[in-house]
């Protein structure tokens, strides 16, 4: 199915992806280039970062293509990855509070 | 034997109807090429790696006590007397992601059975990751002569050094890698040794190098840009 699919695909498709993913690239620098701080460089950062991601996988590998049957095979395991981003984020900030606790001069 | 053809008749249905007769019915699960199938599992494998280098890095971050050093000055180039911060990173991006482009395009002309295409664009892509790799060879030996080490640093928080080389030399091994393996199948493309086979190992090798890119991506925004 995916190889029927991927011969069908006209080549202004991939450059069209590439010059999405260069202006979020672009964006993702200016965010950094104009020194913006708190929870928006955050927001923003993650937000390109997302969509860049997606454009790989979704048209440069061909996922959204695949039958559901490998997607999930590939996307649910990386739920086991999110939680231990959650897990780790509590954890860092716990070491730091402790630390402050006891290394903290006064 | 014919591998690059549906495998199987059956794969009929769409959605989740179809997923619960690939996985229930008496067949084999996967209607893709087994290459293919294989690779998917291996960058899953590598997807929990680097998502664990990047979970003990944030980690540590978090944890540090001492402040984390400037990151987009220490990667900032003077160009014609201008500084621009983060400029290194930025070009190096900018390679990645076309080179990304260039072997999206090489496994359109494979399947269509354009050799010569798929070979051109994919030494193009190759060429682009090792320049990718040179730029990164640069940024090491920058930061090794400016007193950066897996141990300290001039800055601050030591923890920079470590995850700084740990992360970014475990991708420029996947870079170089895939250089290489991009290298031996273009010129197996070119010999002609999958006119019978067909053309999914382009796929097959280019789902790889679309995921150095896509870690890339990840790195940029979580050790460049925080």
């Amino acid at each position: 199915m995916s190889d029927t699919a991927s011969e069908q695909h006209p080549i202004g498709i991939y450059l069209k992806i590439w010059l999405l993913l260069f202006a979020l690239s672009a964006c993702s620098y200016m965010v950094d280039y104009f020194q913006l701080q708190g929870y928006l460089r955050w927001t923003l950062i993650i937000i390109f970062m997302l969509l860049k991601a997606g454009l790989i996988v979704a048209i440069f590998m061909h996922f959204q293509w695949e039958r559901l049957a490998l997607k999930y095979t590939l996307l649910l395991p990386t739920v086991a990855v999110m939680v231990l981003i959650a897990l780790m984020l509590i954890e860092g900030d716990y070491t730091f509070a402790t630390r402050h606790a006891f290394f903290d001069p006064g | 034997m014919k591998t690059a053809e549906p495998v199987n008749s059956d794969y009929t249905q769409p959605g989740v109807s179809g997923m619960v007769s690939d996985w229930g019915a008496d067949k084999q699960a996967f209607d893709v090429p087994w290459g293919k199938l294989m690779m998917w599992i291996f960058l899953l494998s590598d997807t929990f790696i680097f998502s664990i280098f990047l979970t003990g890095y944030m980690n540590v971050r978090l944890s540090a006590t001492e402040p984390w050093p400037p990151v987009s000055e220490i990667f900032a180039l003077t160009v014609g007397g201008v500084h621009l911060p983060l400029l290194l990173i930025a070009i190096m991006t900018f390679i990645l992601i076309t080179s990304s482009g260039t072997m999206a395009m090489a496994v359109n002309y494979a399947y269509r059975g354009d050799r010569r295409r798929t070979v051109i664009l994919m030494a193009i892509t190759a060429v682009l990751g090792a320049s990718f790799v040179g730029l990164q060879a640069f940024e090491w030996s920058k930061l090794i002569h400016e007193g950066v080490r897996p141990w300290g640093n001039p800055w601050g928080a030591a923890q920079f050094g470590s995850a700084f080389f740990m992360i970014t030399g475990f991708h420029g091994l996947h870079v170089s890698a895939g250089v290489i393996y991009l290298a031996i199948i273009a010129r197996k493309v070119k010999r002609g040794d999958y006119e019978k086979k067909g053309y999914a190992i382009v796929e097959i090798s280019g789902l790889y190098w679309h995921f150095v890119d896509l870690v890339w991506v990840f790195i940029f925004a979580f050790f460049y840009l925080w």
